[in-house]
């Protein structure tokens, strides 16, 4: 949408009414609440009129761009960090309707801190829902976090029991699951209140699926005044919603949001990037979040020593080889191309782009049949190296010679890059040929 | 900070505002004598986007009140009210449809995104089926999610009705297979599949889904009888985005509205049965056995539109 705001030529008062009439219906369609697009319309009519338009940019452009700021700046300008106690154990409750992911959500907590060298505790304390309990524990087990609770206890008395296996353990933070309810089921609530008053949580986190619609406000509203509410946690953003709930319930509670879902694997939790909310709101694909998806597979370390590599120019077939391994470890190519404006929706995958998969693989068993020294002189790859390499990768000559090839071109595309870098900045990791894709 | 928090502070009040003056819903705005103007159908665009119907489908409804204003045939406020009302019930009164279960067995195939409340959804209609004299069987052909069996045998214990089930992880298509095979040789009048949650936008999980009822079709023909998507009735626009893809994917017989015993009153269903003529078969309003009912277009529409 607003692509046609692009050309206009002046920012009279009929085109921003347009425009933000359409911003209107956009907002609305991403299910951002009607009274938050109220006000959020109004604020940026408001900055919008008297406004210069800047030399560089279109009148459209101004606009979207007030737009996206605004967006971003409400999501919560920079993003949220969980501090941790200073007296561990740090614990963390999740809450949240029913199906919302809290389970899902506590299991990728652990895992994510579990990643930075800490030692969690999962708590199993939603004894309401069949085999809960169960569905904690087997994801514990997947990642050799230690679960504890049990189906026939108190919710308080488990998370009582779990605060003194923490601290015997020197586990911390402790994760706390628990029951999904309705926000308007006082029972439910007074069993809330009564679990944080005996815990005592560093952070409440309300656990918000993606795709909630106009009612995330009341639901989060009532959250908040009930129980009160931290930071929140938003699931399913690996689905086509696009997520207004997370401006609503922002909006609403004044509270940030920590962290987002993006997928059914226990890794697949990140944290929260107002910038590339905004623009999935607004519509316009995820192509940061996907290019700085790709920057985090690379470590920091390899990524600075790549750099260094290409500075020096001594980027070799080994390094390339390890490039193709990141790129793979994203996920699946079409997994990849959907996060892609252009490619969404479209139906399953051209076969040349199933062609680069088995591409990829072939270029990883040529580079790994060469020897140590092939691999970083290249020029040295004769006749009978390349009829050995082929046989050895159960390729032919031809696709040795193709690779070899590709490789010049990539080392001369550094070398533009280098220079490139004077101006602008650091480089960035590998995916150049995707951000071309996504512009 | 300061500047931002007292701003977040005025809009926080400013919606408050808002909020309290449509507080009282459809009759608020038509208290008294207030005149028919651009307001009125403002507030009842409005009113219409936040029981998620969408902005779209908000602004023909609107449109088509204004049109008759236009031509006299609405004179009174109030009965703007009672004409939004009728026509809403005009546009569901399609969506009411039994559930077929003529076939002996009657297959009913759950599925849905992730947290919609399939595995629930299953229990409580076994538990209604068998209350109506049926013999019921479930089969948990969530094999992926973790505990998901454990989830769906503990309501088969509950509501007293057998569950057809293999190893967590095993394919999904070879225990609908036996399934199947185990309630036709048993003479079971119903057997309810529960599958895994899967966001429509992954291709795969679908067509996994669809080879599942391929299965089941070749298997036993006409069947299943039923595939039910069932949508949370918090889940605003992206609901007609599941519905299109999962029609599309797998082919659909109707919707399961689950959840509409918290505060949201899943509009999303209009546009949907609109766009794609899908019936309403049962609407879920809680987690105990018997909350379960069939779709009833006037409560749903009395809901939306409070007094």
């Amino acid at each position: 949408m607003l692509r046609k705001y692009r050309s206009c030529l002046d920012l009279t008062e009929e085109n921003i009414q347009e425009a933000l009439r359409e911003v209107r219906v956009a907002l609305l369609e991403a299910d951002v609440n009607f009274k938050v697009v109220k006000g959020f319309v109004e604020r940026v009519r408001e900055k919008a009129v008297g406004q210069d338009v800047l030399r560089s940019l279109t009148p459209g452009q101004q606009v979207v761009k007030i737009v996206h700021d605004e967006l971003a700046e409400l999501l919560g300008g920079s993003g949220h960090r969980l501090q941790m106690a200073p007296h561990p154990p740090t614990v963390i409750m999740l809450i949240g309707l029913q199906g919302s992911g809290k389970t899902t959500s506590a299991a990728k907590l652990g895992r994510h801190f579990q990643r930075q060298g800490q030692h969690p505790l999962l708590v199993a304390a939603d004894v309401q829902r069949p085999a809960a309990v169960e569905q904690l524990q087997t994801l514990g087990a997947q990642l050799q976090i230690p679960v504890v609770g049990t189906a026939t206890q108190k919710p308080v008395e488990i998370c009582r029991e779990a605060l003194d296996t923490a601290a015997n353990r020197g586990l911390s933070p402790v994760i706390l699951d628990t029951a999904g309810r309705l926000h308007i089921d006082e029972p439910m609530l007074e069993e809330l209140r009564a679990l944080k008053n005996e815990v005592r949580p560093h952070h409440v986190l309300l656990v918000v699926d993606a795709m909630t619609g106009q009612d995330a406000v009341t639901m989060a509203e009532r959250f908040n005044a009930a129980v009160g509410i931290d930071a929140v946690v938003m699931t399913k953003l690996d689905g086509d919603a696009r997520g207004g709930a997370a401006l609503s319930v922002r909006q609403i509670t004044g509270r940030p949001i920590a962290f987002v879902g993006v997928g059914e694997k226990v890794d697949a939790l990140e944290p929260f990037h107002p910038e590339r909310m905004a623009s999935r709101i607004l519509g316009m694909g995820d192509v940061v979040s996907l290019v700085e998806k790709a920057q985090a597979q690379v470590d920091e370390a390899k990524a600075e020593a790549l750099a260094k590599k290409i500075r020096e120019e001594s980027f070799s077939l080994q390094d390339f080889a390890e490039q193709l391994r990141q790129l793979r470890s994203m996920g699946p190519i079409g997994e990849i191309l959907e996060m892609i404006p252009f490619f969404k929706g479209a139906k399953g995958l051209p076969t040349e782009l199933r062609g680069q998969e088995t591409e990829l693989n072939r270029y990883e068993a040529i580079i790994g049949s060469m020897t140590p020294a092939e691999r970083v002189d290249p020029q040295i790859i004769n006749g009978s190296r390349r009829n050995r390499i082929a046989r050895g990768s159960g390729t032919t000559v031809q696709d040795v010679n193709r690779l070899l090839k590709q490789f010049a071109q990539v080392k001369k595309m550094m070398r533009g890059l280098r220079q490139l870098e004077g101006r602008a900045g650091k480089l960035s990791g590998f995916p150049f040929k995707i951000r071309q894709l996504g512009r | 900070m300061k500047v931002l928090a007292a701003l977040a502070d005025r809009v926080r009040l400013s919606l408050e505002r808002s909020r309290n003056a449509l507080g009282g819903g459809l009759s608020a705005i038509l208290r008294l004598a207030r005149p028919l103007d651009e307001s009125l159908f403002e507030e009842l665009e409005e009113l219409l986007v936040s029981a998620d119907l969408g902005s779209l489908t908000a602004r023909e409804f609107v449109e088509r009140l204004r049109e008759d204003v236009r031509r006299g045939r609405l004179t009174a406020p109030e009965d703007v009210r009672s004409e939004l009302k009728r026509f809403l019930e005009e546009v569901l009164a399609t969506a009411v449809s039994p559930l077929a279960l003529d076939q002996r067995p009657a297959v009913i195939l759950m599925l849905g995104v992730n947290g919609s409340g399939k595995t629930t959804t299953c229990g409580k209609l076994a538990a209604a089926l068998k209350g109506a004299g049926k013999s019921v069987a479930l089969a948990a052909a969530d094999t992926f999610r973790a505990a998901a069996i454990d989830q769906l045998l503990a309501w088969g214990e509950r509501v007293g009705v057998e569950v057809i089930h293999q190893a967590p992880g095993s394919d999904p298509s070879a225990v609908v297979f036996d399934a199947v095979k185990a309630v036709t040789a048993r003479g079971v009048d119903v057997l309810i599949v529960d599958t895994a949650g899967r966001l429509h936008t992954k291709s795969n999980l679908l067509e996994e889904l669809a080879k599942v009822k391929r299965v089941v079709g070749r298997q036993l023909p006409g069947a299943p009888h039923e595939s039910l998507m069932v949508l949370d009735a918090t889940t605003g626009q992206n609901g007609l985005a599941q519905a299109r893809t999962f029609h599309e994917g797998v082919g659909l017989t109707g919707l399961v509205l689950t959840k509409l015993d918290g505060t949201a009153k899943g509009g999303i269903v209009v546009p949907i049965h609109r766009e794609l003529g899908l019936p309403i078969k049962l609407v879920g309003t809680g987690e105990r056995e018997d909350d379960l009912q069939p779709f009833d277009p006037k409560v749903f529409v009395s809901a939306l539109l409070p007094e």
